[in-house]
């Protein structure tokens, strides 16, 4: 978990560190030789990245989605790291807000999965909540069985169907 | 002897004992539908009477939607009319008892149609115990034109109930939901139609999610789930003027709507922060108390015929199981405790059982069992089976059964409680969440 986080810093800094890489690169030259240097690696070439704040950049960065094992709400390690990887983003990004999808597998009855949608949106949104970022920014909304991702009937598909989704409706830039 | 009941306000169907001409003696024509696997019995339905060829045309067109009742209830065998020695106009005057039992015709249903002045259809019929020479019984009908199905529904439940002794279950609709469109973009619209289905008709346009429709007692309205304005929220739906009103000011999602017997209030889930409880509405007052106060999914909640409890599910004790209540929320007893889930528990109209969906092992079953939990019997197994509605007379299940893979296909089927007669309903395409209406009255 840990060395995710280390891992999600190391990219905000990247991004950061685009923005103003060129005059980092002069000064570097400027100060000439010197022993105990820690700045950091230099950035490889920029490519054309996601625009800060973008759907596009949070996609990239933190992912938008958790997956839960069957009949379950609970938030795997894995599913905690992916959630304070949000957590960071949305944190970078104040105006940002979010509704948080919950779906469930096609191996359960309607209304059980309804709640236990339901319930799995509450979870990421509680934990979102828990990392710092505002409840007025977290809506949550429960599709049930009725929108899935993979339409096969196995095991990986069900897999990835028990999600949540963090959906930013506002506030991101295009 | 003239006893003529108003049938229906709105259809204006009338109908009068006819006399017989020997006394009703012991129906020797009999069916005990409590005994599982029963040999059909065959049954002959001639064309009904009628003079003109559009009355004779009628007359052919409700027998064969009486027949297609009685055949489909797995009940009845029809004894193929091409093998008929008496043609209907004589028939109508006094069956020849012989020609009948020459082919086995166990019971003779006698019909005439004739069309009035005024354009009403007057329907007359008698049943007849071939074997015994008897008259078993007789009535006519008077009713619109436009409404003569229905009349052959009410001559099949009257023919059903003189046989086997309980009510028919044929003058009923069923609503649910149409889906079409790949499986992971499904279009859904209500839909509506009579239990044989025909007149199908939509009753949303598909824009939104809908889903589980459950009918009021007197069949004017339905309560179902309408994803709207980016919310799920249980919606009563007017069938006679088809406006939507949404029922309750939860914050917060609510679904799993079902009425109480007696039309005044209306049980659903209500789920927030990720808890889902039950709660009861009162439709006069729009006044809403909660049932259940756990912190587990409590859900699907059904009341008993008299009104007086609740059967619900929930998944307090770790996984899901079905529960009693009463309908004040009080005195909370479980009542399923085999392996596996129990979910989407319905009370019979009888109050003698309670329909369940169960899923154990990667299979989902539709089974029954006592209001007390014991008598367990699974009726349905398969890789997707869900949700099962009760006919108005208790003696058959409806529920919809979905099959693997990507097409993920969704059809309706019915079966008898004692476990046979399975039957696919026609719908135009994909279906699921029935829910059978109480008999027309």
């Amino acid at each position: 978990m840990r060395l995710q986080v280390i891992a999600l810093l190391a990219a905000v800094a990247l991004v950061s560190a685009c923005s103003s890489s060129g005059d980092e690169a002069a000064m570097t030259e400027n100060t000439g030789t010197q022993t105990q240097a820690v700045a950091p690696p230099p950035p490889p070439p920029a490519p054309a990245g996601p625009v800060a704040g973008s759907i596009e950049q949070f996609m990239q960065v933190a992912g938008d989605r958790v997956f839960f094992a069957t009949d379950r709400s609970d938030l795997s390690d894995q599913a905690q790291a992916a959630l304070d990887a949000q957590a960071n983003w949305l944190a970078a990004f104040p105006a940002v807000v979010v509704t948080i999808e919950g779906h469930a597998d096609e191996r359960g009855t309607d209304d059980y999965n309804l709640a236990l949608s339901a319930r799995r949106a509450a979870a990421a949104r509680d934990y979102l909540i828990a990392k710092g970022i505002s409840a007025s920014r977290i809506q949550t909304l429960a599709f049930g069985e009725s929108r899935p991702v993979a339409t096969g009937s196995n095991e990986a598909a069900w897999a990835q169907n028990r999600r949540a989704v963090t959906v930013l409706t506002g506030g991101y830039n295009s | 002897m003239k006893r003529v009941i108003a049938f229906s306000t709105i259809l204006l169907l009338c109908v009068a004992a006819l006399g017989a001409a020997s006394p009703d003696a012991r129906a020797e024509v009999r069916i005990d539908i409590t005994r599982g696997n029963v040999e059909p019995l065959p049954i002959a339905i001639p064309e009904f009477f009628g003079l003109s060829a559009a009355e004779s045309e009628l007359g052919r067109n409700i027998a064969d939607v009486i027949q297609n009742d009685l055949v489909n209830s797995g009940l009845f065998r029809a004894v193929d009319r091409a093998a008929f020695n008496q043609d209907s106009q004589s028939l109508a005057v006094r069956p020849r008892f012989e020609s009948w039992r020459k082919i086995d015709a166990q019971a003779l249903v006698s019909g005439k149609i004739s069309v009035e002045q005024d354009g009403r259809v007057s329907v007359e019929f008698r049943l007849w115990d071939v074997f015994a020479a008897e008259h078993m019984l007789g009535r006519r009908y008077s009713a619109d034109s436009n409404t003569w199905r229905r009349v052959a529904h009410v001559v099949a439940d009257a023919i059903y109930k003189r046989i086997t002794g309980e009510d028919g279950y044929f003058d009923s609709q069923i609503v649910y939901v149409a889906k079409s469109g790949p499986k992971d973009n499904r279009t859904y619209r209500l839909a509506i139609m009579d239990q044989d289905s025909a007149n199908h008709r939509f009753l949303t346009d598909g824009s939104s999610i809908v889903e589980k429709p459950r009918f009021s007692p007197a069949r004017k309205e339905i309560v179902y789930l309408d994803f709207f304005n980016n919310m799920r929220r249980v919606y009563l739906f007017n069938l006679e003027t088809a406006r939507r009103e949404l029922l309750g000011s939860f914050d917060g999602m609510t679904f799993s709507p079902r009425f109480s017997p007696d039309g005044n209030r209306v049980v659903m889930t209500f789920e927030q922060n990720g808890n889902s409880e039950i709660y009861s509405m009162d439709l006069r007052t729009r006044q809403s108390s909660r049932l259940t106060n756990e912190p587990g999914i409590d859900t699907s909640p059904s009341f008993s015929p008299d009104g007086a409890r609740v059967v619900f599910e929930s998944d307090r004790g770790g996984v899901q199981q079905i529960y009693v209540m009463n309908a004040d929320g009080s005195d909370v007893q479980r009542i399923s405790f085999g392996d596996g889930h129990y979910a989407t528990p319905v009370w019979s109209p009888r109050g003698d059982l309670i329909a369940f969906t169960k899923i154990h092992k990667g299979e989902f079953y539709i089974g029954v069992m006592r209001p007390d939990g014991t008598g367990e019997r699974l009726l349905v197994n398969g890789y997707h089976n869900e949700g099962p509605t009760w006919s108005p007379n208790g003696r058959v299940l409806m529920f919809y059964r979905e099959t693997r893979g990507d097409k993920g296909e969704s059809y309706l089927y019915s079966i008898d409680i004692t476990g046979y007669n399975e039957r696919r309903i026609s719908t135009p395409g994909y279906a699921a969440d029935p829910a059978w209406s109480p008999l027309n009255r």
